[in-house]
């Protein structure tokens, strides 16, 4: 009987409390196992590279994560932030590599712009032609990397000027630079998709888009908005790799493509719009990387973290099975 | 005395602390044509599922089935061996699958292994259609049937079957009065057939027509079973909500200034030459058969298609809408037909189903939208309607149809129309909440708003509407106060 009074207790909870509750609970799990079996797991230094490692996987998940919530997913994003990477490159090697620290911003906004018009192309795509998300980021997935490796010829674009190196490997108030940008776009988008009446016609859309239209929502607008937003943080993730390797090559991270899908899931956004939340995304995104730097430390296989975040998305698939029932 | 059908007495259903089914009776005799009446939430799907096996009542319960004591637990396939099928609201139809296998079905699941053969299962299903007497192809796939058509399928399915007693669910929520006609009368033919029908329907008007006997369940308790004879709908909804309703016709005579004109307005394929005027605090009926361009009309009116050509007008200035929103903005406000799929989004909350029509209002005069002051909103408007809500954070799915349609008005409502346009407001809503449908609407007229009401029910228009038009193949085939007919007259005109 005891079990049935914390179920309905559960059940009683928005499941927005409880996706985060869920997400917490699951990084504090991490973080217990991981200080128990790998030695020097609690120390500052694991927590630095992590805080560099995370950012990359964190920002192209924020990128995925919008376009799900309306009921779609974006394959284009690893693609899309190497193009707007090597935009940026051609552009500061051309003709900024005198320009010394100036070169940055100007970078950042050629990326985000260049990812920014890719979405927004995608989007009416998706909006006006009508075709399936899968299918049209499919296309323009494929279509980037054809591109990006008859512009590079296969190779890499590489030596950029000192102000990236700071992006990339400095900090700023002890907080890695990666972090920073990467905890600003996801304040960004938190912001956007739940206090904004645009990030609310996202839901809406997803959830129902014809309810959407006959409510004035503008349905097609909105797509363009989605994946406007979801190129211009790919383009941010791709100057954000630009400045960690010091080089653009095309099919970098794109092993991360999948994981981004699996880590929205994991942290409850619905396979079909209209559903999930930033902070559990990003607590969740969190753990995943405790157990990849765990595993790291353990001297195991990068492959096997790699499984093991498999299993976690089925585990959590079993224990949220109750919850679903009950709509 | 003839045995009866089925004779269920002290049926008690407890979910639990709650008492579904209160030691009820039902009878039902061969052949006969009987309605299970009652409003959202009194008992009737639990009593149909009892008697179909899905649910176990309490102990105690007795039944006899044709004279015979029924003993043990009725399961599922125990209730079809009986006889006794029900034909769920949602028809439980294989879309992708042809009408003769549809038909077959029940067959096939009695022998997996030996099913029976392709032309086999046309010859069965041909001779079935034929014996109900009905237009049905065969071969086609139903989930490319109208509405209509499906239920005729899942009616020769049962059939098929070899039904002896069938309880169907709300069978004509979904048909237009014409079709509900065309069902009507096959279940007259199947009665005649020695089958027992039990409908269950929120049209009163059709029950009284079609049924011997009506029994009233009022939550969980048994009213009573009463024969149709002499009963009124009048009557009968007292019965079933314990409280007289108040249904005045409306005296008809509205002088407020002409808030929407329409001039020969023109969409081809869909209506053709339609003008009429609507005032300020009047309610308009719109009314005609289904694909007479009534929802057309009233979607050019809310910005969704552009006419081709004529003249809409709103509070005196000329419009052309390129959008709904547009409309929204300029003060119209559309409730659809289709509830579930177009009025709300059953899935999203109270809450957000409540601001989602004034998004941009919520957010000024900055660019944050308060969570806050979508919930003040939603509370505001769940006090005015006195909507019942637990918490309105709980999605629009866990309301009843009445309440439901109250969050549709609510939304509506927040955007402060001039013009409000309502599609078939009542569908799917049970008889008390009508009424208090009703309430509401009368009352937004009595404050100045402007109202179209399209129906297809003549009760509705009758005691709702100042003036009615009637539509037929898209042009505006008659046009009169509605105080200047009688009830009847007015069904007679909507079905000529």
């Amino acid at each position: 009987m005891d079990n049935k009074g914390l179920f309905t207790l559960l059940r009683k909870q928005s499941n927005d409390t409880l996706e985060l509750a869920a997400m917490l609970g699951f990084l504090v799990l991490c973080l217990a196992a991981f200080s128990a079996i790998a030695p020097g797991f609690l120390s500052a230094g694991t927590f630095r590279s992590m805080a560099f490692q995370l950012p990359e996987l964190g920002l192209l998940t924020l990128a995925m994560f919008i376009p799900i919530i309306s009921g779609g997913l974006n394959l284009a994003v690893t693609y899309s932030a190497n193009i707007c990477g090597l935009a940026a490159a051609f552009l500061v090697k051309g003709l900024l590599m005198s320009a010394g620290w100036a070169s940055l911003p100007i970078a950042l906004c050629v990326g985000v712009g260049v990812g920014a018009v890719i979405g927004v192309m995608v989007g009416a795509m998706v909006a006006y032609v009508g075709a399936h998300p899968i299918l049209v980021t499919l296309g323009a997935m494929i279509f980037l990397r054809g591109l990006g490796e008859l512009l590079t010829r296969g190779g890499d674009i590489s030596g950029m000027p000192e102000a990236f190196n700071f992006v990339g490997h400095g900090s700023l108030f002890g907080i890695p630079m990666p972090m920073l940008i990467f905890l600003i776009a996801a304040g960004i988008v938190l912001y956007i998709m739940q206090y904004t009446k645009d990030g609310f016609s996202i839901y809406m859309s997803g959830s129902n888009p014809e309810a959407a239209k006959y409510t004035g929502i503008n349905v097609n607008r909105t797509l363009m908005l989605v994946y406007g937003l979801s190129g211009a943080i790919s383009g941010l993730a791709g100057i954000l790799m630009l400045a960690r390797f010091n080089s653009v090559r095309i099919g970098h991270g794109d092993s991360y493509l999948l994981i981004t899908v699996l880590a929205c899931f994991l942290a409850g956004a619905n396979p079909f719009g209209g559903f999930g939340r930033v902070l559990p995304l990003v607590v969740g995104l969190m753990s995943l990387q405790v157990v990849a730097s765990g595993m790291n430390l353990l001297g195991a296989s990068q492959h096997l973290s790699t499984a093991i975040w498999g299993g976690f998305l089925l585990l959590v698939m079993i224990l949220r099975s109750p919850f679903l029932k009950k709509n | 005395m003839t045995e009866l059908a089925i004779r269920a007495r002290s049926i008690t259903k407890r979910f639990g602390g709650f008492t579904a089914l209160d030691n009820v009776e039902f009878e039902l005799r061969p052949g006969e044509i009987h309605c299970l009446a009652g409003e959202n939430g009194c008992g009737k799907s639990t009593l149909i599922k009892i008697i179909n096996g899905v649910y176990q009542p309490e102990p105690g319960a007795q039944f006899d089935f044709s004279g015979q004591e029924a003993v043990g637990h009725i399961t599922p396939s125990s209730a079809k061996r009986l006889g006794i099928h029900v034909i769920w609201q949602d028809l439980s139809l294989f879309p992708d699958l042809s009408v003769a296998e549809n038909i077959c079905f029940d067959a096939f699941v009695a022998n997996p292994l030996r099913g029976i053969g392709r032309a086999q299962k046309l010859e069965r299903a041909q001779k079935t259609i034929e014996q109900l007497g009905v237009q049905l192809d065969p071969k086609a796939r139903v989930g490319d049937l109208s509405i209509a058509k499906r239920q005729l399928v899942a009616i020769c399915r049962v059939i098929q079957a070899e039904a002896r007693i069938v309880f169907m669910d709300e069978p004509t929520a979904s048909l237009t009065q014409k079709e509900t006609e065309t069902l009507l009368q096959i279940v007259r033919r199947l009665s005649e057939q020695g089958i027992s029908i039990v409908f269950v329907s929120h049209r009163l008007g059709e029950v009284l027509d079609v049924c011997e006997r009506v029994t009233v369940l009022r939550d969980g308790k048994l009213v009573g079973t009463f024969p149709t004879e002499g009963m009124t709908q009048k009557k009968l909804s007292t019965l079933m909500t314990g409280k007289e309703l108040d249904q005045t016709p409306r005296a008809g005579d509205v002088d407020g200034e002409r808030m929407l004109v329409l001039k020969h307005l023109t969409r081809r394929g869909e209506y053709e030459d339609i003008s009429f005027d609507l005032r300020k605090g009047e309610i308009l009926g719109l009314t005609g058969l289904m694909g007479s361009g009534r929802t057309e009309i009233a979607l050019s009116i809310f910005g969704m298609t552009s006419p081709d050509s004529g003249e809409l007008r709103l509070d005196g200035k000329e419009v052309k809408f390129r959008s709904n929103r547009d409309a929204i903005d300029a003060g119209v406000a559309y409730v659809s037909e289709d509830r579930l799929n177009l009025g709300l989004d059953q899935q999203q909350s109270i809450a957000d189903n409540t601001a989602s029509t004034v998004l941009k209002e919520l957010s000024q005069p900055s660019f944050f939208l308060n969570p806050k002051r979508i919930r003040e909103l939603c509370d505001l408007w769940i006090e005015k309607l006195k909507t019942k809500v637990s918490d309105p954070m709980l999605p629009v799915s866990s309301l009843s149809g009445g309440n439901q349609q109250r969050i549709v008005l609510a939304k509506w409502l927040a955007t402060n129309p001039k013009v409000l346009v309502l599609d078939s407001p009542t569908v799917g809503v049970d008889v008390g909440a009508k009424a208090g449908i009703f309430e509401i609407i009368r009352n937004l007229a009595k404050e100045g708003m402007a109202i179209i009401l399209i129906s297809d029910e003549a009760s509705e228009i009758f005691h709702h509407t100042d003036r009615t038009i009637v539509l037929k193949a898209g042009r505006v085939a008659r046009s009169f106060k509605t105080s200047e007919v009688s009830e009847e007259e007015l069904e007679g005109i909507i079905n000529a």
